[in-house]
């Protein structure tokens, strides 16, 4: 071979518009990202019932909660509101995240993906374009969830700028998290099983935290637990943002664990995405 | 196997191709050797040499489980080459698949579209992420289902369309930009006869655009009509390589059917056909006559005057040419319609 490898000496004469590139610019894939989110967007409202998890659920947990453990908890329904609230917007979102894996595994079983994977486009828009348009599910769950508790008698002392920072810490959060289980969905089988794996990881990350119950009800072990989980960070601060409108420490830890997880877990969905195609 | 140089009839982007090359093989729209793709113990593909010069119809013929479209998908970039090298206009297919994606255009056995999106969205989603923009997308798509007769159906979700439709939406959006190879994986298994033909038009006007094309197929005919060259797959090995007239050639050359009259002399007629054409004849099992293959063509006008001197009428007479299809029987022992049975099956 005489010729370098990066500039073979034919250029065919089909090739109309394009001249080998190297690599994507950061423009392109943010192009890209948006087309794809656009695609995942169109989805979202031909198949409305791919929102009950976003819609219904935070709704019934609202309700159940408020109610049945209301009393037990924190001695009447009024008074469990505050601390229950910013517990079910964290627990909602955290479930809306799974969707993430099980829809990017059944699109990978689709003809459509070997197209995505032929085409000269990063390898991050796939997964990165149906991700921004789950934002709009992790929203709408703060929001129901919300709506709910105030219905019920939950009176914000963070007001409207508490709640609205409430409702963007959640949707961060979300996006976050949804890294985990997008990783998951790049090389398990089919949905069911990164279903399942999603669900092993969703509950102890929901509940063993302290989104429903008083942390010092909890036996010494689980107390340590609950305390080092980032999940217990993103509802203290979603507490403090909500009931007190207040920016604190938690809140910087909430975000430093929400980027730890996502520096970890996108060059390892991006990996593992690629390594298929 | 040892690949064979580019024979048949060079279309004139390949000979320009030829002659502007300095590095070897950088002429070439493929240049693979030993391409090996294991699944467990199986080799699904064991060791394909493929060289298709730019400009032409290549085609891969075999039967289900040949490795026909492993190879495709590993040349394509949608699997990880386990041994072996392939260079796609001179960029390696390992190492640079980037610059690949940028040549190739893959139109999937099973239509690689979006089956939740109308035609008219495919076609924009696809132009987006190629780098038109909105609005040239939107032209683009405009002119693709025109082309393709889908105006009508643009914006009907894929649901609602039928077979057909459906491959011809997906060879569109693989036209989206041109690119100058174009993988085709059996494009026509399943279209009825009219579709096939509309399917067979479009690839030639690809051709003539200057393409290069790459398929594959199951069936001979389609092979026959289309190819420049054809290489034949069986086991995930490449059993044969050629023009379709070359491949045809191998098998020996036409065969005689004559028809009689009397179907009482049909042995002995027979026989004495033999023993003009030197070739043991087969008498069809009614005894109605009998076939005898040529060395060339002349013999026929042998064989008939010698039943014409011993007074044996004759109904009907036929010659008849080799067809691809006993070329892979001969090649492979086995018709190319039925698939290999093996452990080649087994792999998804």
């Amino acid at each position: 071979m005489t010729a370098t490898v990066t500039d073979p000496p034919s250029t065919p004469s089909c090739l109309v518009r394009h001249t080998v590139q190297t690599s994507v610019t950061i423009r392109d894939t943010f192009a890209e990202t948006k087309a794809m989110a656009w695609r995942a967007l169109i989805k979202m409202r031909r198949t409305p019932e791919q929102l009950v998890d976003v819609s219904f659920m935070p709704l019934m947990l609202t309700v159940l909660f408020g109610f049945m453990f209301g009393g037990a908890i924190s001695g009447n329904t009024a008074s469990y509101l505050p601390v229950l609230i910013p517990g079910i917007v964290a627990m909602s979102t955290i479930s809306a995240c799974v969707a993430a894996g099980t829809q990017l595994r059944e699109d990978m079983n689709k003809g459509v993906f070997d197209r995505f994977r032929s085409l000269p486009i990063a390898r991050i828009s796939p997964l990165a374009g149906p991700m921004m348009a789950d934002l709009v599910r992790y929203a709408l769950a703060a929001s129901v969830t919300i709506t709910m508790g105030m219905i019920m008698g939950y009176r914000p002392g963070g007001g409207a700028l508490g709640v609205a920072g409430g409702v963007l810490l959640a949707v961060i959060t979300g996006w976050s998290l949804a890294w985990i289980f997008m990783w998951l969905g790049t090389f398990a089988k089919n949905a069911g099983s990164v279903q399942g794996m999603s669900m092993m990881i969703m509950f102890p990350l929901a509940f063993v935290s302290n989104a429903f119950v008083p942390v010092n009800t909890l036996p010494g072990w689980l107390r340590t637990l609950v305390r080092v989980s980032p999940v217990s960070h993103v509802v203290s601060a979603l507490r403090d943002l909500m009931n007190k409108g207040a920016v604190t420490m938690q809140v910087g830890w909430a975000l430093a664990g929400c980027a730890a997880v996502a520096a970890f877990f996108v060059p390892l969905a991006v990996r593992s995405y690629s390594r298929q195609a | 196997m040892s690949s064979r140089p580019p024979p048949g009839i060079p279309r004139p982007g390949a000979e320009r191709a030829r002659s502007g090359a300095s590095a070897e093989g950088a002429d070439l729209a493929v240049n693979a050797h030993g391409l090996v793709k294991t699944f467990g113990t199986n080799r699904a593909v064991d060791g394909i040499d493929l060289s298709v010069a730019e400009g032409e119809i290549f085609g891969i013929l075999g039967p289900n489980g040949a490795g026909k479209t492993v190879t495709l998908r590993m040349l394509a970039t949608l699997l990880p080459i386990d041994g072996g090298e392939a260079r796609i206009f001179g960029y390696d297919v390992r190492t640079q698949p980037h610059a690949v994606r940028q040549l190739i255009g893959v139109t999937g056995q099973y239509a690689s579209v979006d089956e939740d999106l109308t035609g008219r969205e495919n076609l924009w989603l696809f132009g987006r992420l190629q780098g038109l923009s909105s609005r040239q997308a939107h032209r683009t798509a405009d002119d693709l289902l025109e082309k393709f007769h889908l105006t009508e159906a643009a914006d009907r979700p894929l649901s609602r369309y039928s077979g057909g439709m459906r491959r011809r939406l997906d060879l569109a959006t693989s036209l989206i930009t041109k690119r100058a190879l174009v993988f085709l994986d059996e494009p026509t298994t399943g279209l009825d006869p009219r579709t096939r033909g509309q399917m067979w038009e479009t690839i030639r006007d690809l051709v003539a655009d200057g393409c290069t094309i790459l398929l594959t197929t199951q069936y001979v005919d389609e092979a026959d009509e289309l190819a420049d060259r054809i290489a034949l797959f069986d086991r995930g090995r490449k059993v044969a390589e050629g023009t379709p007239g070359e491949l045809k050639a191998q098998v020996g050359t036409s065969s005689l059917r004559v028809q009689l009259a009397d179907r009482v002399v049909a042995r002995a007629a027979a026989a004495l056909a033999a023993v003009v054409a030197h070739a043991p004849p087969d008498v069809a099992p009614a005894g109605t006559g009998f076939t005898v293959a040529l060395s060339d063509a002349s013999q026929a006008t042998d064989v008939l005057i010698a039943l014409r001197q011993h007074n044996i009428d004759i109904a009907n007479v036929t010659i008849e040419k080799p067809s691809l299809d006993e070329v892979f029987m001969t090649l492979t022992g086995h018709p190319s319609g039925t698939p290999t049975w093996g452990p080649e099956t087994s792999e998804a």
